[in-house]
């Protein structure tokens, strides 16, 4: 099938690929563009491991396809890190041992940035609610929610 | 790559989208959200010559209450329609359905039109649509037309829309004043497939139930409306009674699919409990 051009931006840095219409934009980020952070879990976008942020917004980045987001910014895990170091979720989840075997976690960062950032003081329960498309098989969830709780703490300063 | 090779058209204008359609006819798939079905591409359940996609397409996002309906275009995402003050105040029970359907991310990208198209028989959208008496515009190039819900949902996965059309608009009327609604439903996890959902409306009048829509999903090829259950109820005082006799009838109203998850004798048990819970609460939103 023929190829079709595109530019969007990632991480901040505008990227221009042709691409097969059929790449979703999860092997684009991780076989294209190495960003190998966002995982892929389900390719039917239940799990939630392949979360990233599109125009400021979670989407499931195995539900997209490359070819659509002509203009879009995407950002991934890999672009949420300041020039001081972990994103503050990051270092959230670091302090509240928020993994065991990380699969999930980019895509927990990735949703715990945005849960911080609509909801002013996320209790549990809010917390619980909005994780309901990240899938987890390990944690039992307990320390993923301390480490957005806390994590939302310090990102309001 | 996951998904089967297709070529790919994004226009800018609605009338390129029928002149593509009426081209490529069976062919084509629509493309709006994308949420069902890029997951579909994935799974190679379809596959596609070419996938015109919508999203450039100006002014089909929109929301709005006018001459009593409820009016959302082919690109209202899901989260704008969930939020918006007009979906409240026209259809109660679309408001309460809306929590179940999936997760916020797919929720911010996937459109209330698409959902109906897709009509996944687990799906909510399609059975509130049923039981709100939900019209369907639907544009070809050779014009547009009104589908009524009853008429548009015709089988798993399937709808009467044709191969060169799409569907623009839907309009849902206005619940009539005093109506109650009440939704329940059980899946495996919050924002999965539902194994059953139940939707209900209910009016009173002077101590009697004047109007009854109940509706299920999950338990059959699509949207399925349980009439023996409303007519059970007409006339009938509303209370614990004559939800559980509506409930019955429900229940003996379907003839449930199969899996793993749940059989038929378990979805009828499902359907009983949550038809009457969906009446009780709906009885108690009447005034």
């Amino acid at each position: 099938m023929a190829g079709v051009s595109v530019t969007f931006t990632v991480n901040g840095r505008e990227v221009t690929a042709t691409v097969d219409p059929r790449t979703l934009l999860v092997h684009f980020l991780r076989e294209h563009l190495k960003l190998t952070g966002t995982h892929i879990g389900c390719d039917t976008s239940q799990c939630g491991a392949c979360t990233v942020h599109l125009d400021g917004r979670p989407a499931k980045s195995c539900a997209l396809l490359a070819v659509q987001l002509e203009g879009a910014e995407v950002t991934t895990i890999e672009g949420v890190a300041g020039p001081d170091g972990m994103h503050p979720m990051q270092a959230a989840f670091k302090e509240h041992h928020g993994l065991q075997c990380g699969f999930c976690t980019p895509g927990m960062v990735m949703m715990g940035i945005d849960i911080a950032n609509r909801h002013e003081a996320p209790d549990e329960a809010t917390i619980r609610r909005e994780l309901e498309g990240n899938l987890c098989r390990c944690t039992g969830y307990h320390n993923i929610v301390a480490s957005i709780a806390a994590g939302a703490s310090s990102m309001r300063g | 790559m996951k998904p089967p090779p297709f070529d790919y058209c994004c226009p800018d204008t609605l009338d390129e989208v029928l002149t593509l359609l009426a081209e490529h006819g069976e062919a084509a798939k629509v493309i709006a959200g994308g949420q069902s079905l890029v997951p579909m591409l994935n799974l190679r359940a379809l596959h596609p010559g070419v996938l015109i996609d919508i999203n450039r397409l100006p002014g089909l996002d929109h929301i709005s209450l006018e001459d009593g309906q409820l009016r959302v275009g082919a690109l209202a995402r899901h989260k704008a329609v969930l939020e918006s003050a007009a979906v409240s105040e026209a259809s109660p029970l679309m408001a309460l359905a809306y929590p179940y359907v999936s997760h916020g991310p797919i929720r911010n990208r996937g459109t209330l039109c698409g959902n109906l198209c897709h009509n996944d028989p687990a799906s909510e959208m399609p059975a509130v649509a049923l039981a709100s008496g939900a019209e369907m515009v639907l544009q070809s190039a050779g014009g547009t037309r009104t589908v009524a819900a009853e008429d548009f949902f015709t089988g798993m996965l399937s709808t009467a829309a044709e191969a060169n059309e799409i569907l623009v608009e839907v309009r849902v009327p206005r619940a009539p004043a005093g109506q109650g609604a009440g939704f329940h439903e059980v899946s495996p996890r919050k924002g999965d497939f539902a194994y059953v959902a139940v939707g209900a409306t209910l009016q009173v009048a002077d101590g009697a139930c004047t109007g009854a829509r109940i509706v299920c999903a999950g338990v059959g090829d699509g949207p399925h409306r349980a009439y023996a259950a409303e007519d059970a109820l007409t006339g009938a005082a509303p209370g614990d009674d004559a939800f559980r006799q509506a409930a019955a009838a429900a229940a003996d109203s379907i003839d449930p699919s199969e899996d793993f998850h749940a059989d038929a004798d378990y979805r009828r048990d499902l359907v009983r409990s949550l038809t009457r819970r969906a009446l009780a609460d709906a009885a108690s939103r009447c005034n």
